[in-house]
């Protein structure tokens, strides 16, 4: 920016410049959500053909060239359901504190960038993390309990903060005549504040869970098994799941037929835009619901 | 006040305790973390030596543990990913934040979503399957599956970050800089490279910070795209080689190696590099951020 540079005068020159530079951003839109599409269209394309009942509700077999991946999908089912488990109540009561206890000071701010930081971290780390802590420290063995246990604290982050965010859009007046009437902090935040905020924390949850249900590296040393020929039996056990079971079948195994590839990516991004599209269904819902 | 001395402060008390404890967990993880990577990846300095890990050949079989080459390829690809992100992303965020007309930016955010949820490994099996082989033929290189692939494809996964924080940032420029430059002659083009994106310069640093810090964390696709041979780039000719990332190497490694060897050390020793990495580029994107508190929410959200 050079200030002593005097602006063109001549307008239809200005204006010639605008016309084209917005051409060339509208351009430079189109061109960043091109690839979003074409990665849609070829896996929605190919992946469709080999959707069938057999492949969502059987095992693989031949050495996985053949037959289903519902081993794969149970799993990423029991690891979505532990890290839920795990991570929900923690990351609401986190929320909570940081929106209705604490005040804005060193503490707080040193709370604040933990949390930045925690969502920085690469997901490699968490499974070096997990592996160290929850599979050799506390002898979880793989497992999906130590594999879940991995996804949640990588997936707090964003709990935390989208539940922050819903619990600060309650009208500071509410709390006020809740408090006035004799109710205590806690009764406030449990009567008051969280059924007002319910579906911006749900809203978060759902991201959350979107992240952890689609992540492999956390999982790779802390509880996804290559190949399982029964199904867990326990948060014991370790198990295949649907990320890790793409990464195998796309790399692992050689002759893999193409279509079961495809297919395994779709059911996986199925997965993934249907949790997206839950969040955003309750987000605008409850945005035009909102009485305040 | 009378209510809660009588049984009712117990629990009070209680949640209370509760909530105070899960407040402060991220600072107990972010710790625990930290520890937990030193316990692990310390003891590699002692069992090798610090010429050995300094040396440009990562063969860990016959104990060479140079880190070099994984650094080198962490460098190229992300590097190459900046250069894809920066002006794609931030063109986007202009474009949803100072020219489209409503029902496009009411189109174009949800997608932009959208390509933030798509999963690493699902990127990393098409970057296998159909971009590296055109790659290969377009360029003409022996294999497609090389720094540049996987600098396109990290592109990619960090241009959703870029967009959503520099278009939070261009949001927040106050509407009377805009309004002021407009009345006093200026075009809109000219209002935004002088007046909104200057005045939005700390954001748009943080928005890059973030997508870099994206790109040197991500695992599943580089690890698939980009051909995993660990030799150390010394030209530009590199980005068209496979390269190996410091991530991958964890990733493709640590199922295979003895609990407690060296080489088990070296891959923890790497974690603490890639921990410490995101750290400086998280704390330098949470000091800006904290000039602007609710830009530092939807950071994470």
């Amino acid at each position: 920016m050079n200030p002593a540079k005097p602006l063109p005068t001549n307008s239809t020159r200005r204006n010639t410049i605008q016309v084209a530079g917005f051409a060339g951003l509208t351009l430079v839109a189109l061109l960043t959500i091109t690839p979003i599409f074409l990665i849609l269209i070829l896996i929605l394309s190919k992946g469709l053909p080999a959707i069938s009942w057999e492949f969502l509700t059987a095992s693989p077999s031949q050495g996985m060239r053949a037959g289903g991946i519902f081993p794969a999908i149970l799993g990423t089912v029991y690891l979505t359901f532990f890290t839920t488990l795990f991570v929900v109540p923690l990351g609401i009561a986190a929320a909570v504190y940081l929106a209705e206890y604490a005040g804005e000071n060193l503490w707080t701010r040193i709370i604040r960038i933990s949390i930045i930081n925690l969502a920085g971290i690469p997901s490699i780390v968490y499974g070096l993390f997990g592996l160290g802590i929850f599979v050799l420290f506390f002898k979880l063995g793989t497992s999906i309990l130590a594999a879940s246990l991995t996804l949640g604290i990588m997936t707090m982050p964003v709990i935390i903060s989208t539940a922050e965010e819903a619990l600060r859009t309650v009208p500071q007046s509410f709390r006020v005549v809740s408090i006035s009437l004799g109710a205590t902090r806690w009764q406030t935040v449990r009567k008051i504040v969280l059924p007002q905020s319910l579906p911006g924390i749900m809203t978060g949850v759902i991201l959350g869970l979107e992240r952890a249900a689609g992540e492999t590296a956390p999982i790779l040393f802390t509880g996804a098994a290559f190949y399982l020929p029964t199904l867990p039996s326990s948060p014991m056990d370790a198990t295949m799941a649907l990320p890790y079971h793409l990464y195998v079948v796309s790399t692992q195994v050689p002759g893999m037929p193409v279509e079961i590839q495809y297919g395994t990516a779709l059911v996986l991004l199925i997965l993934i835009l249907g949790l997206n599209l839950v969040a955003t269904i309750i987000r605008s819902r409850a945005r035009a619901r909102r009485q305040w | 006040m009378n209510q809660r001395l009588r049984g009712q402060g117990l629990v009070e008390t209680l949640i209370t305790g509760a909530i105070r404890v899960a407040g402060v967990s991220a600072i107990l993880f972010v710790t625990l973390i930290f520890i937990f990577l030193l316990k692990e990846g310390l003891p590699a300095l002692a069992e090798t030596s610090l010429s050995n890990l300094l040396s440009t050949r990562w063969y860990p079989i016959e104990n060479y543990f140079g880190l070099l080459p994984l650094l080198g390829g962490t460098l190229v690809v992300t590097f190459g990913s900046i250069l894809i992100a920066v002006p794609f992303g931030l063109g986007t965020a202009i474009y949803i934040a100072e020219v489209a007309p409503r029902w496009a930016r009411e189109f174009l955010k949800p997608f932009i979503e959208v390509m933030a949820g798509i999963p690493s490994v699902v990127l990393g099996f098409l970057g296998m399957v159909f971009l590296a082989p055109r790659i290969r033929v377009l360029l003409e290189i022996p294999t497609g599956l090389s720094a540049f692939s996987g600098a396109l494809l990290l592109g990619l996964i960090s241009i959703p970050t870029i967009v959503s924080v520099a278009e939070d940032a261009l949001d927040a420029v106050p509407r009377s800089y805009r309004d002021a430059s407009l009345a006093m002659g200026a075009t809109q083009w000219q209002t935004i490279w002088r007046v909104t994106l200057p005045a939005a310069r700390t954001g748009v640093i943080t928005a890059i910070m973030l997508g870099l810090g994206r790109s040197i964390g991500e695992t599943m696709t580089v690890m698939m795209v980009t051909g995993n041979a660990a030799t150390l780039p010394t030209s530009l000719a590199a980005l068209f080689a496979p390269v190996r990332t410091m991530t991958a190497t964890i990733a493709a490694e640590m199922g295979e190696v003895a609990v407690g060897s060296t080489h088990y050390h070296v891959l923890f020793l790497i974690g603490i590099i890639l921990f410490l990495i995101s750290l400086v580029i998280n704390l330098i994107a949470s000091a800006v951020v904290f000039k602007q508190r609710s830009r530092g929410e939807r950071i994470l959200s």
